[in-house]
């Protein structure tokens, strides 16, 4: 059985709404680069070096980021020669399988956010400004709401204009309650403030907004370590989950963002944001090969429900999907024939 | 600072290839590999590297290059010339109406800043084109945007036109030009809501309200951080609403800036304004050519004079040149002088607009520490009026009296003092050896206070 053929069965026979999100989802990348890829194969019949030079250049082009690619292109390379492929046909199979590769390479590490019943969950929300912070906290407690926890909010954003507003309006949508203070007040002080409260409430997950700062910014990014460190004065372990929200359409500079956020708190977790929008996201699979942060969530669309856990072979599947059940039809007329990868 | 990384890159090639007497097409191959590499990093859009890559290449290894005498620097200066040509040659300035009002509208993706850059814009037109701007209100789907525009406009007292979330934008837009017509505003900036360029929905109702304003200017916010697609997003605005310039967001990061090279190639339109900070002040226009020569490490002059003139006192400036001369310097004029320098921006920026300021020695990492500046003010502070005046009568018990008033210790005092005097013996030589040359450096020595 295929590769695709196995991955698709893994994820059609669990959910398959989920699935048909990604897939909707991830119309635009696929258009971009899975056609790309389509018509890379078809016209190219013969594996070459040419192949691999225009190969490069849309994973390029899908913000991959050049050593990354470099690392597939080799992988790819050595794979056929080593099975002695010299047609095109079915390198898409052997290039998401490649993909998936990647992503796992690293370290084990688990795609759930760190929860646990009976203690006060903290979550910690950081990234540059304008990647949808806020937005992805507003859909991440409708998330875990439904799920059967109590949730509060804390407005850690005290400085951007109508910030404490927005976290506020998402409150009142999810029914959830926000801690607050005035404008240009010191988020450190907030958040004290908010996990006293959520303590004494008892609430299961307090998730903490942040005010967006470009990571070279030293002394914001030393409030943020403030911030971080009073969570876990006031709670033993927390915050449980730091999770960096990115921009799926932010290019190299997401690499440099993990790494110097990931310096001052330590991140859990990537949530990848406006995915619906983009053609790529693929700085993903650099960020993922080069600093074991896992991406945890992925923002399909501007609605509540649209903010779904994220699975790389589900991402790889959304990016090939039609390439791949086209694939698959050929397939099973010569079922018998094919031999298992 | 953006383009750091790209600067970095771009300066090593290039300096491997300026002192060069002879150089090949080898060397041409050789150099144009790295710079490709350097820019795709960067995030320029692939097929802009490529262009940029091959019109390089043609034109160095033209006769005229290699039979220079100085080839290397020829073919510097032809990447200079390309990277201002990427950026669109020319810095240019925001068109008005003939007849009032002129009326702009913002657009973008989410996120990129439209709204903090609606606010900022308020600020440039008042303050430097003496205009009075309304803005409007028109994202109504993002929870609480109103609201931000709302407080924005009470920062910088400029009137929010805003009608709620229950009426369409194109139905605000219409009301605001009515109401700037009433309040006689000679400016109408209208905030949309962020959205995708796929969303075609979304993309109707700016075209209808283009249709309804008739806009002397579209300006597109894009982030500076945006990977590859950045061309694909200012592409799809421009051909389905069609924009007049664009705006970069976030250039205070340490992005390499690819978006910025690459979208003036693609849609023809000029970057107008760069975002460079939080504050409401930090929108500076875009001058292709200053830009290409801070990434070649060349500096920006022009730009540091500008800034210098427009924050710098001119009659102080004056004042301090004749003290330089006469040796009458005191630290109150040092104090002076630093708060002057604060007011152009941060220490660390403007530094490094100097030329050559990226070869000195450990400058390019040196984070300048903008709250040892702040100590070194609070230690002239606590001295009293004499002792400021006349450095020399301070003995050690009115150290410790300083040190004590000013929350630091006697040792920084000290440190202060020695600099202060080192600084002096070298105006000293300075201001003797300008009697000739007629060029003044002002602060010889200054940078290293806050090291």
């Amino acid at each position: 059985m295929s590769f695709f053929k196995k991955l698709k069965e893994k994820i059609t026979g669990t959910n398959e709404t989920v699935t048909e999100k990604f897939k909707d989802g991830l119309t635009k990348t696929r258009e971009s680069f899975t056609s790309k890829v389509n018509d890379l194969v078809s016209r190219f019949r013969v594996v070459d070096e040419e192949f691999f030079e225009e190969l490069e250049e849309v994973l390029l082009q899908a913000d991959v980021g050049f050593d990354t690619v470099m690392e597939l292109i080799d992988l790819l390379k050595d794979e056929v020669k080593r099975k002695n492929i010299k047609d095109t046909t079915g390198m898409q199979t052997l290039i998401s399988e490649k993909l998936v590769e990647i992503y796992n390479a690293g370290e084990e590490v688990s795609n759930e956010l760190n929860i646990e019943e009976g203690r006060l969950n903290v979550i910690l929300m950081v990234g540059v400004n304008g990647v949808g912070k806020t937005t992805t906290i507003g859909k991440m407690a409708s998330r875990l709401q439904k799920e059967g926890k109590t949730v509060m909010l804390a407005a850690g954003d005290t400085f951007r204009a109508g910030a404490i507003d927005q976290l506020v309006v998402w409150g009142e949508r999810t029914g959830v309650e926000v801690v607050r203070q005035a404008e240009g007040s010191d988020p450190a002080a907030v958040i004290f403030d908010a996990v006293k409260a959520a303590k004494k409430r008892n609430v299961d997950v307090l998730i903490c907004d942040t005010a967006g700062r470009l990571q070279n910014k030293v002394n914001l990014m030393n409030e943020l370590e403030k911030v971080h460190r009073i969570i876990g004065r006031e709670i033993e372990g927390a915050p449980h989950e730091v999770l960096l929200a990115l921009d799926a359409t932010t290019g190299q500079n997401a690499l440099i963002q993990a790494q110097t956020f990931n310096e001052a708190t330590n991140v859990t977790g990537i949530v990848l944001t406006k995915l619906d929008g983009t053609a790529k996201g693929g700085i993903v699979l650099a960020i993922r090969s080069k600093l074991d942060i896992p991406v945890k969530f992925v923002g399909l669309g501007e609605g509540i429900d649209d903010l779904q856990p994220f699975d790389p072979e589900k991402y790889v599947y959304g990016l090939f999907a039609d390439g791949l059940e086209m694939e698959d039809e050929d397939e099973e007329d010569e079922e018998g024939t094919e031999e298992d990868k | 600072m953006a383009f750091e990384g790209l600067a970095e890159r771009l300066q090593g090639t290039l300096n491997k290839i300026t002192g060069k007497g002879k150089i090949n097409e080898a060397d041409v191959k050789e150099m144009m590999r790295e710079v490709r590499f350097a820019l795709i990093e960067a995030d320029v859009n692939l097929k802009v590297v490529k262009e940029f890559v091959k019109t390089v290449s043609e034109r160095s290894v033209g006769q005229d290059v290699m039979k220079s005498l100085t080839p290397g620097q020829q073919v510097v200066k032809i990447v200079k010339d390309e990277l201002t040509n990427l950026m669109g040659g020319e810095q240019n300035p925001i068109q008005f109406a003939r007849k009032s009002p002129t009326v702009i509208m913002m657009v973008g993706l989410q996120g990129a800043g439209k709204t903090t850059t609606t606010g900022k814009l308020a600020t440039v037109l008042r303050k430097k084109h003496n205009k009075k701007p309304l803005l409007v209100a028109a994202d109504i789907y993002r929870p609480a945007a109103i609201q931000q525009l709302e407080t924005l406009g009470k920062q910088i007292t400029v009137p929010v036109f805003s009608m709620g979330t229950d009426q369409s934008p194109v139905e605000i837009a219409r009301r605001a030009m009515e109401e700037a017509e009433r309040e006689h505003n000679d400016v109408v900036i209208i905030d949309t809501a962020g959205r995708l360029h796929v969303d075609e929905v979304l993309m109707q109702e700016l075209k209808d309200i283009r249709e309804l304003t008739k806009p002397d200017e579209v300006f597109l916010v894009v982030d500076a951080m945006t990977g590859q697609d950045a061309v694909n997003v200012a592409k799809n605005f421009n051909e389905t609403i069609g924009i007049t310039g664009v705006i970069l967001t976030k250039l205070d990061g340490d992005t390499r800036g690819g978006a910025a090279l690459s979208i003036r190639s693609v849609t023809e339109k000029p970057i107008k304004f760069v975002g460079m900070g939080e504050k409401m002040d930090a929108l500076e226009p875009f001058h292709p050519e200053r830009m290409a020569s801070r990434i070649l490490g060349m500096g920006d002059v022009m730009s540091l004079i500008e800034k210098a003139q427009e924050n710098v006192d001119e009659e102080k400036a004056k004042e301090l040149e004749q003290k330089l001369r006469t040796q009458s310097f005191t630290l109150e004029d040092f104090l002076d002088q630093m708060q002057q320098v604060k007011k152009m921006g941060p220490l660390d920026e403007i530094l490094k607009m100097m030329p050559g300021a990226n070869k000195i020695k450990g400058l390019d990492n040196a984070k300048v520490d903008e709250s040892q500046m702040g100590r070194v003010e609070a230690v002239i502070y606590s001295m009293t009026r004499a002792e400021r005046e006349n450095p020399d009568i301070i003995n050690a018990s009115r150290k410790k009296r300083i040190a004590v008033g000013s929350g630091t210790s006697i040792q920084e005092v000290n440190r202060l003092l020695k600099q202060f005097e080192e600084m002096k013996k070298m105006v000293k030589q300075m201001t003797s050896m300008q009697q000739k040359g007629k060029k003044k450096g002002k602060m010889p020595g200054f940078d290293s206070f806050f090291k």
